[in-house]
């Protein structure tokens, strides 16, 4: 029995998985958002991501209005943000309806039945009250009028009742909180913050999460609380963080170290806006941002900084990136620096703007005409989204050359605790500029060779304007050896075409990891992105039952890494888990010749663990009856 | 070289942050060493020549003096001026040219493109650039058809025009880049024409002073695929087609000055003969009314078809706040008032770690 006034037990789990879910806009983001935050601060492992309409304010009562927040968190490490639900809170019918399919069995549903009038079932699809036949006998149902309770408390502060019900959120993150023994000091201090310019919607916030508290310790809802010890993480200074602010972060940091100027040229689209909102209040800290009339006009402005000597960036997805192809072909031609951050969602076209999916690794590859080789980096979560960043940066710098970033909807919008870098510990960045003329001519006069390059990068010299006796024209044309004038010599085309592709290739990338405890695995898992989440979740359960596989990450496409096509080829099964039709597994298979598995689901939705790690069962199953087999033969 | 260029309008010379060269520089300096391909006969040739003789008057340093291009004949052009250049993509040259004014002021840049790339495939950002007021000089060189694909119809080829895409005449209806430019209330736009070498280094010069997005038109012949063009404004009886703009004298042209231009009932412009008005009825020209109504009617007056009267001369110069200018005033005082030194990791490392942050 615990030991506080209440009649509830504490009981002790591992990790939970719960999603807030109401109609957009009512608060759902900010209710989630905090819960992730208040378990982060209490020492689990946490991830957090928002799902929410492309609609700003989809149809009211209806599935497809629906907005909501999911939060996992753990005692232990944690990759995804969970599949099964064990609690669900849903703030009216249309919720209900839209997620309770994804609640475990026994799993816990709390629902404000304010709203259950026949005409919003009806609205929502259903046909009779939920609440009250036995379609939800499959789950644990806990109702109650969470927005008269919120209206009763908040009224009394004097204000109007819709204001009132606007803290509802509030007042159900607060009774969650108290079931999982969450403190809520954390979350009142927030609210202090948010809303200092308006007390009386401040003391409303307050009142609302500490009546949803004070109600779960005394209407004796809940016979049993939960708590969800710290997990073990390594010392240091932590923080939540979305993919999207760490790889904004990442940008400045990497702009920094090598004493440049950031530049941010980007056209607002859905999910990397977030980067450009970021990125834009950070003037104080030299940032310019420019938004564009266009996707074109935002790499262009971004080029044209980089032309002038600044670190130029831009932001994007899907539809975006396409856009931009052309102008990121000149900057490969005219070797400038260059980082393009696309941050992937459904396609193809418009697609599903919203949702996650992998389906641009080809386009950055190989998307534009001729040999246009360049860098592509991918993070394997949202706090990596910090690190890829600031190598981007360094990379684009040190080898004069457009890079791209993929990131996707889940990485960007996703979060989880990120232990604070020392950015006196990160390398900087030498831009090397050119401080005049480098070369000789046959007279003897210096001259300026804008394609003379570093014998060890390749990269060539960078004279910027500015720079007096080293003027120069750069351009899409091809242009000579060293010299840079037009020349459409067929030699010289090949030199520079395959010294462009040299210079790619040979840009170091840090080897593979391949995680294999036992070093006795048949089977590898290879993941690229936000496919490592639910790859490594995947493994960990099915080690978890004394299965020998291996796992191995690869953050870098582009060039790949030197000891890939080895690693790949120590396995007898190879899977490539993917959220598209395999395209990382194609380009494995073209590269190494190994005959690499793909998995492959475009549901706008991160790997689901569960399927994965049936999948994964079933091919170990199969590798095990064929080394079976194999050994019955030769024994024969 | 003096300072002359910038006391002479009080810091809002569009050369203000450039410096100065320390020695005279000539046209020789910016002569570069490629040799120059295009048409013989084309009118790029006089342009090339003329902006080759004003940079040396500008009196600023060769290496801060940038020209940026598209894609299309006149868009060879930076390679053939000994200075930093870039040779872009096929309409996109404003849109790096935006990113590097944003970024460095002290930079003279100059942005040379032609109606395909300007007006066609580029318009979207000439429009842009034009309504933010970017700090740039806009060379246009107009010659009314597609001179580098061999002779297709351009957004500025008269309706009917028939060229190799349009063996019928073209159905579409031209642009006229003055009203254009105007209607984007560009802060200066003024037209010229390749043959008029005097003219041209004026209204170059003028426009490189300004600051802002300086927007000039220069009508060029192409010799191979649409020669004789604008033989109406370069032929002998030219004075009667040439609407000569001049700041603070009545708008008047042709022989003796019989043709004026005078308000008209209905809101625009018209040519009268002045005998019949008066000379007090004509209009006195005036760039620099805020309003660009004025200007606007006054572009209205060019022919749509083939080109038998046009306006040339400086149709607008006014003063409205500079795009890049206010992007860096923004950042200097957010600088000043965060108070941190930007080149510590202090200020980021505190960003960075954000309000809310745990110790394990």
């Amino acid at each position: 029995m615990s030991t506080d006034q209440t009649s509830a037990q504490t009981r002790q789990v591992d990790r939970v998985v719960i999603r807030f879910a109401g109609d957009s806009g009512t608060g759902m983001q900010l209710a989630g958002g905090r819960f992730g935050s208040e378990s982060a601060g209490f020492g689990n492992d946490t991830t957090t991501f928002p799902s929410y309409p492309a609609e700003i304010r989809a149809p009211q009562g209806t599935i497809a209005g629906v907005s909501s927040f999911q939060v996992q968190f753990a005692s232990h490490e944690v990759t995804t943000v969970g599949e099964r639900l064990d609690v669900l809170v849903a703030m009216g019918p249309a919720p209900l309806r839209a997620h309770a399919g994804d609640v475990r069995r026994g799993g816990l549903i709390i629902v404000d039945d304010h709203g259950f009038t026949p005409r919003a079932l009806k609205r929502a699809g259903y046909e009779h009250n939920p609440l009250e036949d036995d379609s939800l006998g499959a789950y644990q149902v806990v109702h109650l009028d969470m927005t008269a309770l919120t209206s009763t408390v908040v009224e009394a502060l004097g204000l109007g009742r819709k204001q009132a019900e606007r803290c509802r959120n509030m007042f159900a993150l607060g009774l969650v909180s108290w079931l999982y023994s969450h403190p809520i000091e954390e979350t009142i201090d927030w609210i202090d913050r948010r809303f200092a310019s308006q007390p009386d919607v401040r003391d409303a916030n307050i009142a609302a999460l500490k009546a949803g508290v004070n109600y779960g310790e005394t209407a004796e809802l809940f016979t049993v609380r939960y708590e969800v010890r710290p997990a073990p993480m390594p010392k240091g200074r932590y923080r939540q963080i979305t993919g999207n602010t760490a790889t904004a972060y990442g940008l400045m940091v990497g702009a920094h170290r090598a004493g440049l100027q950031l530049f941010v040229g980007s056209y607002p689209i859905t999910p990397a806006s977030d980067l450009l909102h970021e990125l834009s209040r950070r003037a104080g800290y030299g940032v310019i941002t420019f938004q564009a009339e266009d996707e074109i006009a935002g790499i262009g402005a971004a080029l044209g900084a980089s032309f002038g000597g600044s670190l130029g960036v831009t932001t994007t997805s899907g539809p975006g990136f396409a856009l931009k192809q052309e102008m990121i072909n000149l900057a490969v031609m005219s070797e400038l620096p260059l980082v393009i951050v696309d941050v992937q969602r459904a396609g193809p076209s418009t697609g599903m703007p919203t949702k996650p999916e992998q389906g641009d690794l080809l386009q950055a590859l190989w998307g534009r005409n001729g040999e246009s080789p360049l860098p592509v980096l991918a993070p394997t979560s949202p706090a990596d989204c910090f690190d890829t960043a600031v190598r981007a940066c360094r990379t684009a710098i040190e080898y004069r050359t457009p890079v791209v970033m993929l990131t996707d909807a889940f990485l960007g919008n996703g979060a989880e605790p990120w232990r604070l870098p020392d950015l006196a510990a990160i390398a900087p960045i030498d831009p090397k500029l050119a401080a005049g003329p480098i070369g000789v001519d046959e007279q003897g006069n210096p001259v300026h060779l804008p394609y003379r390059r570093d014998p060890r990068t390749l990269a060539r010299d960078w004279a910027v304007p500015g720079t007096p006796g080293a003027e120069h024209r750069l351009g899409g044309l091809e242009k000579s050896v060293e010299a840079g004038t037009v020349t459409y010599s067929p030699l010289n085309h090949e030199e520079m075409v395959l010294t462009r592709a040299r210079r790619i290739a040979g840009i170091p990338v840090p080897d593979v990891e391949v995680d294999d405890p036992s070093g006795r695995a048949d089977v590898l898992v290879v993941g690229w992105g936000s496919a490592c989440g639910p790859v490594s979740a995947a493994v960990q359960r099915l080690r978890g039952t004394g299965a020998r596989i291996a796992q191995a990450p690869v953050r870098t496409l582009n060039p790949l890494p030197a000891n890939l096509g080895r690693v790949l080829r120590g396995y007898a099964r190879v899977i490539v888990p993917e959220m598209n039709l395999g395209q990382f597994a194609t380009l494995l298979r073209a590269r190494y010749l190994v005959d690499v598995r793909g998995y492959n689901k475009v549901r706008g939705f991160p790997l689901n663990v569960d399927e994965l790690t049936a999948h994964l069962a079933g091919q170990l199953d199969e590798v095990s009856d064929s080394r079976t087999a194999q050994t019955t033969e030769e024994s024969r | 070289m003096s300072t002359e260029a910038q006391d002479r309008t009080g810091g809002r010379n569009g050369l203000a942050g450039v410096p100065l060269a320390q020695i005279p520089t000539t046209r020789k300096d910016f002569v570069s060493d490629q040799e120059v391909r295009w048409c013989p006969g084309c009118g790029d040739y006089a342009i090339l020549s003329a902006l080759q003789s004003v940079l040396p008057r500008l009196g600023i340093r060769r290496e801060n003096t940038v020209v940026i291009s598209g894609i299309g004949c006149s868009s060879r052009l930076p390679y053939y001026v000994n200075s930093y250049g870039m040779h872009s993509v096929h309409g996109r040259a404003l849109t790096l040219a935006t990113g590097l004014a944003m970024t460095r002021d002290d930079l003279a840049v100059f942005v040379v493109t032609g109606d395909g790339d300007a007006l066609s495939i580029g318009a979207n950002h000439l429009v842009h650039a034009l309504r933010r007021n970017v700090n740039l000089t806009i060379l246009l060189f107009n010659n009314r058809i597609y001179g580098l694909t061999k002779g297709q119809y351009s957004p500025t080829s008269p309706a009917g025009a028939v060229t190799k895409s349009s063996p019928a005449g073209a159905f579409d209806t031209p642009l006229n880049p003055m009203s254009l430019a105007l209607g984007a209330e560009a802060t200066f736009v003024a037209r010229t024409l390749d043959a008029d070498q005097e003219a041209l280094e004026e209204t170059i010069d003028a426009a490189a002073r300004h600051r802002g997005a300086s927007f000039v038109e220069i009508y060029q012949n192409c010799v191979v695929f649409n020669d004789g063009a604008y033989e109406a404004l370069r032929g002998p009886g030219r004075e009667e087609s040439i609407i000569r703009l001049r700041a603070g004298e009545p708008i008047v042209f042709g022989r003796d000055g019989h043709l004026g231009v005078v308000a008209d009932p209905g809101g625009g412009v018209r040519v009268v003969e002045v005998a019949e008005v008066g000379l007090e009825s004509v209009l006195v020209h005036d760039p620099t009314i805020d309003d660009p109504s004025r200007a606007f009617a006054l572009s209205r007056l060019t022919s749509t078809g083939a080109m038998a009267q046009a306006p040339m001369g400086v149709f607008r110069d006014v003063d409205r706040p500079v795009y890049d200018d206010l992007v860096r005033d923004h950042v200097r005082r957010e600088q000043e008032a965060l108070g941190q030194d930007p080149s510590s990791d202090a200020a980021l490392a505190a960003l960075i770690a954000g309000t809310d942050t745990w110790q394990t």
